[in-house]
């Protein structure tokens, strides 16, 4: 299980160095977007999957049963889900922003709009 | 007592949220801006000053004991940075009432501001690797708004490249705490350091010298080092002065401080291979850096690489990795700050005053503000490395160190770049101050108003006092730098007091 996991963590990785390498804007938001999935995955996978208990000590114990698995990933996953949710909605609204403002999603010609150019093409 | 850890962080959020409360009222937003800023400052002094006599103050937040709960931890440097912090928050907050104009503020400037100061708190102030990656975000979603706020072209170019290259430096991060998490199965700073001594195998060795430079890349790219900084000098001229001197003061520093903090606490085993790696890339950054600012024509865009050159220097103290060395690097980062955040302070003026910020089409403000021309002098001079100011003895003690541990192709470097940086400050000096005013184009308004009396040069004032303080009383100064140096090259101290008896 963990093979595929890599493997899959991996192909994500590809796909999003790909995505952000491209000129179009929203694309590579998309890119961005993958990354975060595969870091999540990345984390989520890293510490090892565990077939076993649920990690919650049951009422008549004092300790975890063996074998329990590792909550901490998971909340560090819904922590990272959580952030990189708002920090895409804003690059969203940045994107769509720009383009109102720049009227292209071309990297090439944003470049003239950085240099303080009042050109678009 | 220990509780006023928690005030630098809390401060500035309970201020971003009583600006964000009055958000109708730009008055009552510009007044609880600045109070804040006041506030945050006296507190962080306190701290400073406790954090001196008690030399580490730990926090368990919620009494959970430490490996389990969250920890915050001042240690001299945290103290140090957390002050300087509130400093340049005290300047830009007093700064921006002058020069952030009434639309911003009705976006939420300062609230944005005080969450800004929060993240970067909070990012000092941790000492669980996982809490330090959700600072780092607070402090950039805050970043992210400032840089895009008022919406204007060139702003939304720049601030869409700081965005997306911020993106991927935090998925680094998190992948690079995944990975840790995995080998370690803890995230307490101390508790690592103490986990990554007793490994012995060599598999696990080879991963972690791995880890080290994943780390590297992720916050080689906030500190902006080469080979990864040309996102910084593409955006830092974008913003208004105000929330580029901010930038340009803090945000790169976080960067730089969570290199040397993981560098002098988690990542020692191999410091052959990855503190070599960290004293090339310091040399590269330095200078490419200085190189890059000689081409420029903009002033804030020469700052920007500026900012670059100066972070090799930083860098360099933490590659060489000796107790004199950290101190000089901890002195750098006090110097740099006061001065840069001034510098950034002084091209708002400019840019104010010249309504341009190309260096062909000012000139003449000697004439015409001279003492704004001795106010950027002091920052410019300092910068460059001439005595009695600060950065003197910043470059000195680097270059002292250098020698000391015959390392002599990077004090030459060190010594060639200082040179250069002298040289982009005259340009400066020469184009915007010295030089005659170029015939006004028709379109460019004479500005014959005095800016004395402006809050805008106050803080510019105050800023440079404090250099020429740290400057002429370096004896004091230097003495904490260096027991910062030392505690912080000799993690033990820190380690049994952020873990206690375990």
């Amino acid at each position: 299980m963990e093979i595929i996991l890599a493997i899959m963590i991996g192909g994500l990785y590809a796909a999003a160095v790909y995505m952000i390498l491209r000129r179009s804007l929203v694309k590579i938001l998309i890119g961005i977007v993958l990354l975060s999935q595969a870091t999540n995955m990345l984390i989520f996978v890293s510490s090892g999957i565990t077939r076993g208990n649920s990690p919650v000590i049951k009422a008549e114990e004092t300790v975890l049963s063996q074998p329990h698995a590792d909550p901490l990933p998971q909340a560090l996953v819904l922590t990272a889900i959580v952030i990189s949710f708002g920090l895409t909605a804003f690059a969203l609204a940045l994107t769509y922003r720009a383009y109102k403002s720049v009227k292209t999603d071309d990297l090439d010609k944003l470049r003239s709009a950085a240099m303080g150019g009042e050109e678009n093409v | 007592m220990t509780n006023l850890l928690v005030a630098p962080i809390l401060i500035p959020m309970l201020f971003g949220i009583l600006c964000l409360l009055s958000f109708k009222s730009t008055r009552l937003q510009r007044i609880l801006g600045f109070v804040g800023t006041i506030v945050l400052f006296c507190a962080s002094l306190g701290l400073f000053f406790l954090t001196l006599k008690h030399e580490i103050l730990v926090l368990h937040i919620g009494s959970w004991p430490a490996p389990y709960g969250i920890t915050l931890v001042s240690d001299l440097f945290s103290a140090i940075m957390q002050l300087l912090t509130s400093i340049v928050g005290l300047a830009v907050g007093w700064y921006s009432l002058a020069m952030i104009g009434e639309q911003r503020t009705a976006f939420g400037f300062y609230a944005l501001f005080h969450f800004l100061l929060m993240g970067v708190n909070g990012s000092f102030l941790t000492a669980d690797i996982f809490n330090l990656y959700v600072w780092f975000e607070v402090m950039l979603i805050s970043s992210f708004v400032m840089m895009a706020l008022g919406g204007e072209r060139a702003q939304m170019a720049g601030a869409l490249k700081y965005v997306v290259i911020n993106l991927i430096s935090s998925a680094i991060f998190l992948a690079a705490l995944g990975i840790l998490y995995g080998i370690a199965g803890t995230l307490n700073m101390a508790d690592l350091a103490v986990k990554f001594s007793q490994i012995d195998s060599n598999s696990s060795r080879a991963l972690i010298s791995a880890l080290a430079v994943l780390f590297l890349a992720a916050f080689g790219i906030k500190a902006a080092i080469f080979p990864l900084f040309f996102w910084l000098p593409a955006s830092y001229h974008t913003p208004p002065a105000a929330i580029a001197a901010v930038f340009s003061g803090l945000l790169t520093k976080v960067g730089v401080y969570a290199l040397i903090r993981v560098f002098t606490l988690i990542f020692i085993q191999d410091t052959g291979f990855t503190h070599t790696l960290i004293l090339v890339l310091s040399c590269l950054t330095m200078l490419i850096g200085v190189f890059g600012a000689m081409v420029q024509h903009e002033f804030r865009r020469v700052l920007s690489f500026h900012i670059v050159s100066q972070i090799g220097y930083m860098l360099m103290g933490l590659g060489l990795f000796t107790p004199l060395a950290l101190a000089a690097s901890v002195f750098y980062i006090m110097h740099h700050i006061l001065v840069k955040t001034n510098l950034f302070l002084v091209s708002g003026v400019v840019e104010y005053l010249g309504k341009t910020a190309d260096l062909n089409k000012l000139g003449g403000l000697y004439r015409s503000q001279p003492l704004l021309a001795i106010l950027f002098l002091i920052p410019a001079m300092s910068l460059a490395g001439i005595p009695p100011l600060s950065g003197f003895f910043a470059k000195f003690n680097l270059i002292k160190t250098g020698l000391l541990e015959s390392q002599y192709w990077v004090v030459g470097i060190a010594l060639i770049v200082s040179l250069f940086t002298l040289y982009s400050m005259i340009k400066l000096w020469n184009q915007a101050f010295w030089k005659p005013a170029p015939p006004l184009s028709p379109d460019v308004p004479v500005v014959q108003e005095k800016v004395l009396c402006k809050p805008m040069i106050l803080p510019i004032v105050l800023l440079a006092s404090l250099t020429i303080l740290v400057g002429v009383g370096i004896g004091p100064v230097f003495e904490i730098a260096m027991r910062t140096g030392v505690q912080l090259f000799e993690p033990a101290r820190y380690i049994t007091a952020v873990l206690g008896g375990l």
